[in-house]
């Protein structure tokens, strides 16, 4: 199968650190692709180095076109959806106008996918993202990503800090979402991963240190704790 | 009363210049993260342009601000273009920039123009003056406040209304998050200098109709009140420098006149002092 996001050979210094040190996969083009790592690994660095949000060095293809010289915006434009870790919804702005401002181009823009999987987005469209909980912020998130005609999916620790049930829902989400577009997905719940990851990408002190299928790794207790240090 | 009154008025046609001046420098150093020293240029662009195209183009008072005002907003345009885009994200360098280009554009407007204060074509009726409650209020702090007021509204609407003002509006808050949505916001950094522009210039072009004058240091000693209600208000904040302008003119105004005249521009730095104390954020920023 033809990768559909090549990286190889990826370096980020910020200051005196050397945070990614020649960070190299490829990420499928069906399923959901789960970046693991123990925490300062680099995995949110990595997300950020793909779309060009910290400077870089290295190669990134995307469905064979090197896209690692662009901006960031050129980068996203050409097809990739970004939901930061921090959720990255604008507190003054109310929740429709989060979502207008995620349109690309002419559309469609899909807001009966982004209302159907998030109904309660439609009803909250006047309230200021501000004011809504973690987990309906991070509806806002992936809502956004999910509103263009995107070729891949960039999701960093969507259910970080979020209640067990709405870590259901956005599992749900997700897991619908990837049989669309591929996924590529930073996440340190294991039990999330286990359940819509179909590969991994391990990294460890900025360097990959393991590949391969998610239930190989995830099905082996042992491996799974020499490389996540987590059973 | 009427002192009250005259003060009042003459107040908020002082805070009218200030807002439109820091309206532009707020919405400049929200989105770019640019400290714009170089904004008293664009009102003596607009100032000198009003009075040039009026003096040697026999333009009427409108055409003549008009033509001043597409002055400022190119002059605006280019500094941007030229100048700061190349710096982004280096700020010492923007400072130095925009610091030597209001010291150098001075010495240009010196050159060109002399350093005497030229005087400034006023329409007729704005030298007028209307009695409200037995004050005698001159007609062109009408001018001014109205002005201001448009130009709020206009802005208000732009942010409100339209994609790039939604774009503005998000850029303030999280610029990286906004080009991680696939929009380029460099586009919206040089239309917020246009903006920015176009209004310290039409500032610049009332400003001679108040001051009966133009002069080529007009605009750094008005941009100083301007950073002043700008970080009064909230960097970033439009409404918040409405807000902080009428404040610092009418400030400034009752002081002079019930205290004396130098305490204006003190009681303006007290008054600085204070909502920092209280409110580092300034009026309409988070109360950190």
């Amino acid at each position: 199968m033809t990768p559909l996001l090549e990286i190889a050979d990826l370096h980020v210094r910020i200051g005196s650190s050397h945070i990614l040190q020649g960070v190299g996969f490829a990420v499928p083009p069906t399923g959901v692709t789960a970046v693991l790592g123990r925490n300062g690994a680099g995995k949110t660095t990595t997300l950020k180095a793909v779309l060009g949000i910290v400077p870089k060095t290295g190669t990134v293809r995307l469905d064979g076109e090197d896209i690692a010289g662009l901006p960031t915006h050129a980068i996203v434009r050409r097809g990739l959806g970004y939901a930061p870790e921090d959720r990255g919804v604008f507190a003054g702005l109310t929740v429709t106008e989060n979502l207008r401002l995620a349109e690309r181009g002419r559309g469609p823009h899909r807001y009966d996918l982004v209302y159907e999987m998030f109904p309660e987005l439609r009803q909250r469209g006047a309230q200021r993202a501000g004011t809504l909980s973690g987990g309906q912020q991070q509806m806002v998130a992936i809502g956004r990503t999910l509103l263009n005609d995107n070729r891949m999916l960039l999701v960093d620790e969507p259910t970080k800090g979020l209640a067990p049930k709405i870590v259901t829902e956005v599992a749900d989400v997700l897991e619908r979402a990837a049989r669309e577009v591929p996924i590529l997905l930073v996440e340190q719940n294991l039990a999330l991963v286990r359940r819509i990851a179909d590969h991994v990408v391990v990294i460890e002190q900025g360097a990959v240190v393991h590949t391969g299928e998610a239930a190989g790794l995830l099905s082996d207790p042992d491996l799974t704790r020499e490389l996540l240090g987590v059973a | 009363m009427s002192n009250v009154v005259l003060l009042a008025l003459t107040g908020l046609g002082l805070g009218a210049l200030y807002f439109l001046i820091a309206s532009g420098l707020s919405l400049i150093f929200g989105l770019a993260d640019v400290l714009n020293f170089a904004h008293g240029l664009f009102l003596a662009v607009g100032a000198y342009g009003t009075w040039w195209s009026s003096a040697h183009l026999g333009f009427g008072f409108v055409p003549a601000v008009v033509f001043g005002v597409v002055a400022g907003t190119a002059t605006a345009v280019l500094v941007e273009m030229l100048l700061i885009r190349p710096l982004y994200r280096r700020t010492i360098e923007q400072v130095l920039v925009t610091v030597g280009l209001s010291l150098a554009g001075v010495a240009l407007l010196q050159a060109a123009f002399g350093a005497d204060p030229l005087t400034f074509p006023r329409p007729e009726w704005a030298t007028g003056t209307t009695r409200i409650f037995g004050a005698i209020v001159p007609n062109d702090r009408f001018l001014l406040i109205g002005a201001a007021v448009v130009v709020l509204a206009a802005i208000q609407v732009f942010l409100r209304r339209t994609r790039f003002g939604l774009i503005v509006r998000a850029g303030v808050e999280d610029r990286t998050m906004v080009t991680a949505l696939g929009i380029n916001v460099r586009t919206a950094f040089t239309l917020v200098f246009a903006i920015g522009g176009a209004a310290a210039a039409l500032a610049g072009a009332l400003a001679g109709v108040y001051f009966g004058n133009v002069s080529p240091g007009q605009g750094t000693s008005l941009l100083i009140f301007a950073f002043i209600v700008v970080v009064i208000g909230g960097m970033g904040s439009v409404t918040g420098s409405a807000v902080a302008a009428v404040l610092v003119g009418l400030v400034q105004q009752f002081t002079s006149f019930y205290a004396a005249a130098g305490v204006g521009e003190a009681s303006v730095v007290l008054l600085l002092a204070v909502v920092l104390l209280a409110r580092p954020g300034g009026l309409a920023g988070r109360a950190t």
